[in-house]
């Protein structure tokens, strides 16, 4: 015997949701996107069993945290739409709700929202260990008896409490009965013809759509329902403002009904807490400033120096795998293909892992102990004076990871005109698929050694992700003088606990990131690397056959050696090639930035995605020949010869002018696709293209033009 | 002593007192949800180092917000 039952995971921000979700499923789960929107959708999986012996097949859906049902930013839609609208395809048959029990007078208040929505709910009242430790006593059978759900005290970082949740689960499903409060008794008129008209299940949801109307056009519901609800608010003069403060109140007053006979709480005062004393420093005037400063630099320091011994092994694993397959495989087109083609773009993927894996390691060590809150605390005025919000703070430090789920993550800023400047300026943030190209520009124009003990090749690495902030800030100062929009700004923020990481959580996190970093651009890099394949290893016909030719008679006549020969020759096809075409069409625009058609063909397939650049300099110099393929690529590149001045092609000016084009350059297709969704208007990201594009044009042609010898 | 009823906006640091009223609807309505209703006890704990946001301490938690809109909330004092 087995059942299937649909779980939504619901809670606020900070209750420790996503370490339930995860003790529940596993590495069972996998993100996908909500239909229509770009929110990550998090499910997972799990099988039960009940006492009966029936079994229990659960999908678990994590929705993303909210105070109320009342959403006041558009990540706050979703739980909003999939617990109100019974029809949409995520509609949960149970409700795990997630309490902060230090905070529960808070936290019922959403619990309490969806009892009236008569969807069975499980309350979970989690971190059991702060509120032991505060002396907080909770009378859990009386809450249970009283809001009429199974009530379970949790303790998630230690697992405490997931066996009798388990329990819970594969109970028979009971929908709350009495009403939390009478909602019908603010607008009866409303709610009556509501349930009676548009049939809507439940006196709350009828209230709730009322006060909502914006949203429910979201709403799987045939049309004449949702004019005929917007109708009837307007027949009985509906106020939804007012009618949600009353809501509000009545709730709250119940809620401290109910603690006062089932919480016990001694006097804690703040000024006691752990907390309170840690923010003294993190949020000190001076201190403050300089300890941000002092952990973004350690974290540079450290994913530099960590991540090259992993990478150096990588790029020589790959560089014996590729002889290896030279030389154990029949010369010929396949062979090319695999080595040429494919292995070498493989490589150009897996050798940055270890700096993206140290990377997401890192942002989410901040976000996770609390300190990224009190970052955008402190920063808010600052960030406040160039348009944007202290939240801001959050996704522009994520998009050091990656610009796209750091656009995503603007939805938590109410204010449009912030949320538009955030997004806007995000990608000029140096994110983790800049890394490879610096990493290889730095290594091959910036010496080894060290200033002042530290490592110098850091040091640039440092610089150059500052300057991707300080362009973001510049821009978005202009943008606020640009774009016109009066609306209020908001900035009302919980600053949680300070809490000690939860590894296994970051653990499966990072797993997550590195998957999707890996097949999904890998997919892109890949393909892009064969695409480059084909485009450099032909040309138009008859070309490569003349080259061949015209060196044919030379090495007969013995003037110059086999080996050079051969070198001369790939060299001529390459330019010959199409690839080697479009380089050359485009030599005379990027010639002033210093550089030349192969690098000029890099820059075109990093228009898809910047990390191609590796790959395609990988594939544009294998494509040499047999000795090389004993070489990194890095070698390569240093031991190529600029024709015109007899020295090095990457010369301190040309890396120098290559790195600033990618610090500023919008060369990502997956961040054009998000800002289009994310913005609903396809001029954004146009414009984004274009502003990013010009200023890195600009500053490459500054610098080049100053430093050239 | 008279009671004294001033904006959120205008306590010190470590000043406590008692949610009176809201003089902005739109805002309350985000406010009280967060657990800021009149009636319940708060404390300026902390002010960012350049002057805003201001942190308070409300049904234990922390909120962090705006002068801008610790302005629209009445406070009755309690030193």
């Amino acid at each position: 015997m087995s059942r299937k039952i649909k779980i939504a995971l619901v809670g606020n921000p900070n209750s420790g949701k996503s370490t339930v979700f995860n003790a529940l499923t596993g590495l069972r789960q996998k993100v996908a996107n909500f239909p229509g929107v770009t929110v990550e959708k998090r499910i997972g999986y799990t099988n039960l069993k009940s006492d009966s012996g029936e079994v229990v097949e659960a999908e678990i859906i994590d929705l993303p945290g909210t105070y109320s049902l009342y959403p006041k930013s558009p990540e706050e839609i979703l739980p909003f739409q999939i617990l109100c609208d019974p029809n949409n395809e995520s509609h949960p048959d149970l409700t795990i709700v997630i309490a902060d029990g230090t905070n529960l007078k808070r936290n019922l208040f959403l619990c309490s929202q969806i009892l009236d929505l008569k969807i069975p709910v499980i309350l979970i009242i989690n971190m059991m260990d702060i509120v032991l430790y505060k002396k907080m006593s909770i009378d859990f059978k009386g809450l249970s008896d009283r809001l009429g759900i199974p009530v379970i005290p949790m303790d998630g970082r230690s697992g405490k409490g997931i066996t009798e949740l388990k329990k819970a689960i594969v109970l028979p499903l009971v929908s709350p009965v009495k009403d939390f409060i009478d909602v019908r008794e603010f607008a009866p008129e409303v709610v009556d013809e509501l349930r009676s008209i548009v049939k809507v299940d439940s006196n709350y949801n009828a209230f709730l759509g009322a006060n909502n109307l914006h949203i429910i056009s979201g709403f799987e519901m045939q049309q004449w329902k949702k004019d005929k609800i917007i109708s009837i608010c307007e027949q009985h003069k509906f106020d939804p403002q007012q009618m949600q403060a009353r809501e509000t109140l009545e709730r709250y007053k119940v809620i401290t009904l109910i603690l006062k006979d089932h919480l016990t709480s001694l006097e804690n005062p703040v000024q006691k807490s752990n907390s309170y004393k840690i923010d003294s420093f993190l949020t000190h005037r001076v201190w403050g400033y300089l300890i941000f400063m002092v952990v973004l630099f350690l974290i540079f320091q450290v994913i530099f120096s960590w991540a090259s011994y992993p990478m150096d092994l990588i790029d020589s694993g790959f560089v014996s795998l590729s002889q290896f397959v030279r030389s154990s495989l029949p010369s010929g087109l396949l062979n090319d293909l695999i080595v040429d083609g494919i292995l070498a773009g493989l490589n150009g993927i897996v050798v940055f892992v270890p700096q993206i894996t140290l990377l997401f390691f890192f942002v989410a060590i901040l976000e996770d102990t609390g300190y990224m809150a009190r970052v955008s605390f402190i920063m808010d005025r600052v960030m406040k004076k160039f348009g944007m919000n202290g939240k801001s703070l959050i996704p522009l430090m994520s998009s050091v990871a990656c610009a796209v789920p750091a656009i995503m993550s603007t939805r938590t800023i109410q204010n449009r005109k912030e949320r538009l400047i955030t997004i806007m300026v995000t990608p000029l943030m140096s994110c983790s698929a800049r890394l490879p190209v610096y990493t290889l520009l730095i290594a091959l124009v910036i010496p080894k050694g060290s200033i002042y003990g530290f490592n110098m090749q850091g040091l640039v690495m440092m610089i150059l992700y500052l300057l991707g902030f300080v362009a973001a800030l510049v821009a978005a100062l202009a943008m606020k003088y640009i774009i016109k929009k009066k609306e209020r700004s908001f900035f009302v923020m919980e600053l949680p606990m300070y809490r000690v990481p939860r590894w296994s959580s970051i653990g499966i996190h990072l797993l997550e990131k590195v998957k999707i970093f890996l097949f999904d651009a890998g997919k892109v890099i890949v393909a892009i690397s064969i695409i480059l394949w084909v485009l450099s290893s032909f040309g138009p016909s008859g070309v490569f056959d003349s080259i061949e030719k015209k060196y044919e008679g030379q090495s007969l006549s013995g003037q110059i050696q086999a080996s050079e020969v051969s070198r001369l020759v790939q060299t001529e096809k390459l330019e010959a090639s199409y690839a080697g075409k479009l380089g050359h069409f485009i030599e005379p625009a990027i010639e002033p930035l210093g550089f030349d058609w192969k690098i000029g063909i890099a820059l075109i397939t990093s228009f898809a995605a910047r990390e191609v650049f590796v790959g395609t300099m990988s594939t544009i110099y294998s494509v040499g020949g047999d000795e090389s393929a004993k070489l990194t690529i890095k070698e390569k590149m240093a031991a190529e010869v600029n024709p015109h001045t007899g020295g090095p092609r990457y010369t301190f000016a040309v890396g120098l002018s290559l790195m600033l084009f990618y610090a500023f350059a919008m060369q990502c297709m997956s961040t054009v696709a998000v800002v289009y969704r994310e913005t609903k208007r396809i001029r954004y990201p146009l414009i984004q293209i274009l502003y990013m594009s010009g200023l890195a044009y600009l500053a490459s042609l500054i610098v080049y033009q100053l430093l050239k010898p | 002593m008279p009671e004294t009823v001033r904006t959120l906006s205008s306590m010190r640091k470590g000043q406590k007192g008692v949610i009176d009223s809201f003089t902005d609807y739109e805002l309350s309505l985000k406010l009280l949800e967060m657990g800021c209703i009149p009636g319940e006890l708060i404390e300026v704990i902390r002010i960012a180092p350049l002057g805003d946001p201001i942190a308070i301490s409300i049904s234990g938690y922390m909120l962090g917000l705006r002068k801008a809109e610790a302005s629209t909330v009445r406070v009755r004092i309690q030193e």
